[in-house]
């Protein structure tokens, strides 16, 4: 049955129409459950792409083909595969989490606020599904729209600077993608993604196309030295938009470069590797080492999302130095370069609810004392014992402990690049030390010793709904710590053809 | 079988989480945990009897697969054999006896429920880490229990002093972790598996590959891989220059010192070497490195040992020389003769730990043994155990720690590989020195002057039966278990199937064991008994006979004494180098990278450029008409002028 519904245009425009019809509603009281509700029914439809998912095929599932403008012979066509299947799913499950988290919290425009997230689900959900150039390119844009309104009406004292720091540095990196989609237009005629994948290009050309795609993905990613938008704009972010932020606009990016830049510039990636091997590396440790001093628990958190979107990144790009190396067989290659490339894309799954969930942990303290500032507490522990519990785990589970989703996707990355080469499973590898030296040493300053003031004291511990979230997220990171099995599975056919793909050259 | 494993990994599993999550209460807490950790010893015990007595089969199955990444097949599941039923009788029956204990111990504590449900979480995480077929979750357990470890030592959270140590201590073990997970990487790359029986069975093909990490420098892959994974052991199990961690868990409560930090997960490096007994055999190299870092540690370790006040310091140095010791042994090839000391001194130091539980209960949580003394005749149980598990430690003949100890100190005299006349020495020494301590402690806790105030004196009586039975129960292995399996153990077939060893590095030969007491008559006319011997008269003279003398002795020698003290200064040094180095270059990348590199230079740089263009071309727009006309009329000559001259 599921097969004969447009299933995403569904999961699309669902979010958005109900968001629309949340604004017009208006009233914060009413509008809340109407959220609620259209988030809730989202995620249910956004499961039966997961049970109902063939795992044995790379081609795109659940595709939907309508003609849109046809003078441009631009498409609305959508469509999944084992790369972006798991993170619609994830935007579905962080969107209701998000709401519920904003429930009593937010009481400036709680509708308006509700509605914003809708209709970005709507519109990220677009995004990943997109198989249209140009329907991506828009809806990459528009995306924009709702994070901006969010931060910037919801947002922290310094808002406006972060809102215009974040869409500048987004913005000036899609253009340079807009326009390394035009030129692709022009060579092949048409705006089709998958058209793209099979567009011979002169190395000179890839080059090119590949810097362009990379200023936009390298930026959302974001990998170092484009990153300095992200701590400003999670500072300033509410919770809600901070863990929207973390756990799904990030992920656009790394997916851009699975959905583009490889497949689409094959013998670029090639050529351009050792440039983003170096950045993911440099991510790792640089920014392990900066998260280590910071003094603001949004901005910590912020640091450490950047060192471990940078195991994605790797995880990607490892996979020609595995095939260069000549101690191995092609098999052995293989095999390595495609657990790279799982481990990279396990560790986006993960990455958004270990920090969706360390995001929305600092919201419970901020709602509570309005200060994100580490030496404004101590011994939290003594006053919100349950809470502590949670944070505690996903303390761990940022440090990467084995039994949670953290550990898998380093876990497989380090595996799989020490088959390139040793120091880059050994730098990579320090976030063993680096991930559990400041975020452990973060969990020691808020959550442990004596009770450090009179705000602490007068803490009370999470209630129901604040439980509910964090539980929730705490049973996902740690089912996917120990059974990682079926995450992996619906990945790994597209992945073993992406990287088949990648092994031919596209050199006219 | 594979239900009764399963069972007995998940019964402690199963109470941790009813303890720890269910706000039950404290009757209820200890009830469920302990039956659970019973069960788990009772079936253990039950699968060591089929295994070794009943003609039992080596289980190795797989229980599920955890993913497949690649074309790697990572899978969870249980290999027990030998060593592993060996492993896991000890660990439950010391984790069994504890959880009596603690009843005891922290009866007062507002964490009761919390402690319960970690230690049996503990247990469950060290089953499946000596259960494992395979790396990965050996690594799971590996790191389970260094999270209850870190949870347990910062068990009481308000005491800054305990979570600086259980901070220090995850660290500390996240930096051999490192190691292990590198070793561990190296392993998948040239097996192509991470199951052990995979991996074994192809050690011969890998004898002789060489990979480079330095570019021009060959290393032979085996010496890599088994150097990477000692690293791991070096953490957990506190070898120099990691040791640092150990000392400062003493922090956690005392049950735990004696269940984690001497008995069981400490040794989980031991018995990680042990298991990769035919890795680590193709390389010397890698052997010798693991026998002289243990030797170091089991020497200098011990002397901090003579400088300690605190009673459970001295213990905690003690283990760190005796893992010392069992690491010599590993480095040696008498991999046997380690895991047999890894097993008595199970025993016999969860016994003086908890002993020492004891008298720190009866001095109302005085740890101070400058303010102890003359306990013997309050807490007569306490200070007979006590005396058996000191005895058990310096190796007096008879005792289990006399067969284990001189086992590897006969190994590592035979054994022909760089390091092992260091180690030999150091060993030796090492005796001298461990029976030295050893008594130090024991008569100023035990005997001398009462030194404690009369307040303390008044109450002090021996604590309830829920502690001294599980002492008794320990003192029992801690006389006999050395002398009724070093046979079996070392001489006889027990591992032969669990732990490989080259024939030429092998030392233990059948034909040279005439019998348990031949083996003690033999070592009554070797020097280790002497050296015991003399480290016993030492103390004597100095803490009973002549007690003004160790004050002057630590007068004249107050340099050496200071160095002693200072730990030898690595506490020091790595708060300075690592700690203060790390956060120094973390300011520095983020003031000088990120804010004024990238913020300051690209970022607001390139806003200030175009403000600065914009302000250039605003000057243009003046507003006044002839300006304008102007540039019209140049522009127009301008175009004319290239039309006309092109």
């Amino acid at each position: 049955m599921f097969t004969n519904l447009p299933l995403l245009s569904l999961l699309m425009w669902l979010p958005i129409l109900g968001g629309i019809w949340v604004l017009l509603v208006k009233d914060a009281q009413t509008a809340k459950p109407i959220a609620l509700v259209i988030s809730l029914i989202t995620f249910a439809m956004s499961l039966p792409l997961f049970f109902h998912f063939n795992t044995t095929t790379a081609d795109m599932q659940f595709t939907e083909m309508h003609a849109w403008i046809p003078a441009f012979s631009a498409n609305y066509h959508l469509g999944v595969d084992g790369i972006s299947m798991p993170l619609i799913i994830l935007t579905s499950f962080s969107t209701v989490l998000v709401i519920l988290a904003g429930w009593e919290v937010i009481q400036y425009k709680a509708a308006q606020y509700m509605a914003a997230f809708l209709i970005m689900e709507g519109l990220m959900i677009g995004v990943f599904a997109a198989l249209d150039a140009l329907l991506f390119y828009v809806l990459w844009e528009i995306m924009l729209v709702p994070m901006f309104i969010i931060i910037g009406v919801w947002g922290g004292p310094k808002r406006i600077y972060a809102t215009i720091k974040f869409f500048l540095y987004t913005f000036l990196g899609s253009v340079l993608m807009l326009v390394a989609l035009l030129y692709l237009y022009n060579q092949a005629n048409s705006f089709s993604i998958l058209d793209y994948h099979q567009q011979a290009l002169s190395l000179e050309a890839q080059k090119w196309v590949f810097l362009a795609f990379f200023a936009a993905f390298a930026v959302k990613v974001p990998m170092w030295p484009v990153h300095t938008w992200l701590p400003d704009a999670h500072v300033e972010a509410p919770t809600g938009g901070s863990v929207i932020l973390a756990a799904i606009m990030l992920k656009l990016g790394a997916y851009g470069f699975l959905r583009f830049s490889l497949p689409i510039t094959p013998d670029a990636s090639r050529e351009l590797d050792w440039f983003i091997i170096t950045l993911s590396l440099i991510a790792i440790v640089y920014i392990g080492f900066v998260a280590l001093v910071q003094r603001d628990m949004k901005k910590l958190i912020a640091y450490s999302s950047i060192s471990h979107m940078g195991f994605a990144t790797l995880g990607f790009f490892i996979a020609f130095r595995i095939f260069e190396n000549p101690s191995l067989t092609n098999e052995a290659a293989m095999s390595g370069a495609a657990m790279g490339m799982e481990g990279g894309l396990v560790q986006l799954i993960s990455h958004g609810f270990i920090s969706g969930a360390l995001f929305l942990c600092v919201g419970v303290l901020y709602d509570r004392m309005h200060s994100r500032e580490i030496a404004d507490y101590g011994g939290v522990a003594n006053t919100m014992p349950r809470f502590a519990m949670f944070a505690v785990l996903f303390g761990m589970a940022n440090a990467g402990l084995p039994a949670t989703s953290g550990f898998v996707g380093e876990f497989l990355v380090i595996l799989s690049s020490f088959k390139a080469n040793f120091w880059f499973a050994f730098l990579a590898a320090t976030t063993l030390i680096l991930g559990a030296a400041y975020t452990l040493w973060m969990i020691k300053r808020v959550i442990f010793g004596p009770v450090a003031n009179d705000n602490v004291a007068k803490l009370q511990d999470i209630g129901f709904r604040e439980t509910l979230i964090l539980g929730i997220l705490a049973i996902a990171v740690l089912f996917f710590g120990i059974y990682p099995a079926p995450l992996l599975e619906v990945m790994h056919v597209t992945v073993e053809n992406l990287l088949e793909h990648i092994l031919q050259s596209k050199i006219i | 079988m594979q239900n009764i494993y399963l069972t007995i990994v998940f019964a402690p599993l199963v109470g941790a989480v009813i303890a720890g999550l269910f706000g039950v209460g404290r009757r209820v807490a200890h009830t469920v945990t302990i039956a659970g950790v019973g069960i788990s010893f009772a079936l253990s015990a039950y699968a060591f009897y089929k295994l070794v007595f009943a003609g039992g089969e080596v289980f190795n199955e797989t229980l599920y697969t955890w993913a497949v990444a690649g074309n790697v097949k990572l899978e969870v599941g249980f290999l027990v054999d030998s060593l592993t039923a060996l492993m896991m009788v000890v660990v439950t029956f010391v984790s069994w006896m504890v959880h009596f204990y603690t009843i005891g111990y922290m009866r007062d504590d507002p964490g009761y429920q919390r402690f319960f449900s970690y230690i049996s979480l503990f247990t469950f995480s060290m089953l499946m880490l000596v259960m494992s077929n395979n790396f990965l979750q050996l690594f799971f357990g590996w790191e389970a229990v260094g999270l209850v470890s870190y949870l347990l030592i910062g068990f009481w959270f308000t005491r800054e002093t305990a979570i600086y140590a259980n901070l220090k201590a995850f660290l500390v073990n996240r930096v051999g972790d490192f190691g292990f997970l590198l070793g561990i990487a190296a392993i998948l790359m040239f097996f192509d598996s991470l199951n052990y029986t995979e991996v074994f069975a192809q050690v011969d093909v890998h004898k002789d590959t060489t990979m480079q990490i330095i570019s021009g420098y060959d290393w032979s892959v085996m010496t890599v891989i088994c150097i990477l994974l000692f690293i791991g052991a070096m953490g957990k199990s506190a070898q120099v220059p990691l040791h640092v961690w150990l000392p400062d868990s003493m922090e956690g409560p005392t049950p735990i010192s004696a269940l984690i930090h001497a008995a069981t997960m400490v040794t989980a490096g031991i018995f990680m070497v042990a298991r990769m007994s035919p890795l680590f055999e193709l390389s010397e190299v890698a052997l010798s490195f693991v026998l002289v870092i243990g030797a170091i540690t089991a020497l200098f370790m011990g002397f901090l040992g003579l400088v300690q006040n605190d009673i459970k310091r001295v213990v905690a140095y003690s283990t760190l020389s005796q893992l010392g010791y069992m690491t010599v042994a590993l480095g040696a090839s008498a991999y046997a003769a380690g895991i047999f000391h890894l097993m008595t001194h199970a025993f016999f130091k969860a016994l003086l730990f908890l002993g020492a539980g004891s008298v720190i209960i009866a001095m109302h949580h005085e740890q101070d043994m400058r303010k102890m003394g003359g306990l013997w005749k309050y807490m007569p149980i306490t200070y007979i155990t006590a005396l058996i598990g000191s005895l058990a430690l310096i190796g007096f003949p008879g005792f289990a720690g006399f067969f284990s100890k001189d086992a590897i100190i006969e190994a590592v005299h035979h054994a022909d590989r760089a390091g092992a006349t260091f180690a030999y020495y150091a060993v030796l020494f090492g005796v001298f020195i461990t029976a030295l301590y050893s008594f130090r402690m024991f008569f100023l806790v035990f005997h001398g002057k009462e030194r404690m105030d009369e307040h303390t004196r008044s109450h002090l009586h021996e604590p309830s039966a829920v502690v001294t039975w599980p002492l008794i129960m320990l003192a029992i292995p801690s006389v006999f278990i050395g002398g009724l399996t070093i046979e079996a153990l070392l001489y006889g077939e027990y591992f032969q199937n669990a732990i490989f060893v080259t024939p030429e590095h092998n030392f233990f030969n059948p034909a040279d064991y005439h019998g348990v007491w031949g083996f003690v008559v033999h070592a009554l006319g070797q020097p280790p008994v002497w050296l015991a011997g003399a480290g016993f008269g030492t103390a004597y003279y100095l803490y009973m006979s002549n007690t003004e003398l160790p004050g002057r002795i630590k007068d004249k020698l107050e340099w050496l004494h200071g160095i002693l003290v200072d730990k030898y200064g690595f506490d020091r040094f790595n708060e300075w180098f690592f700690a203060g180095g790390s956060r120094g270059i973390g300011s520095f990348l983020w003031q000088q990278g990120d804010a004024k590199i990238i913020d300051g230079g690209l970022v607001n740089g390139s806003a200030k450029t175009v403000n600065w263009f914009s302000g250039v071309i605003r000057h243009m727009q003046t507003g006044l008409l002839y300006h304008y006309a102007f540039s019209m009329i140049l522009g127009l000559a301008l175009l004319l002028g290239i039309f006309v001259l092109w």
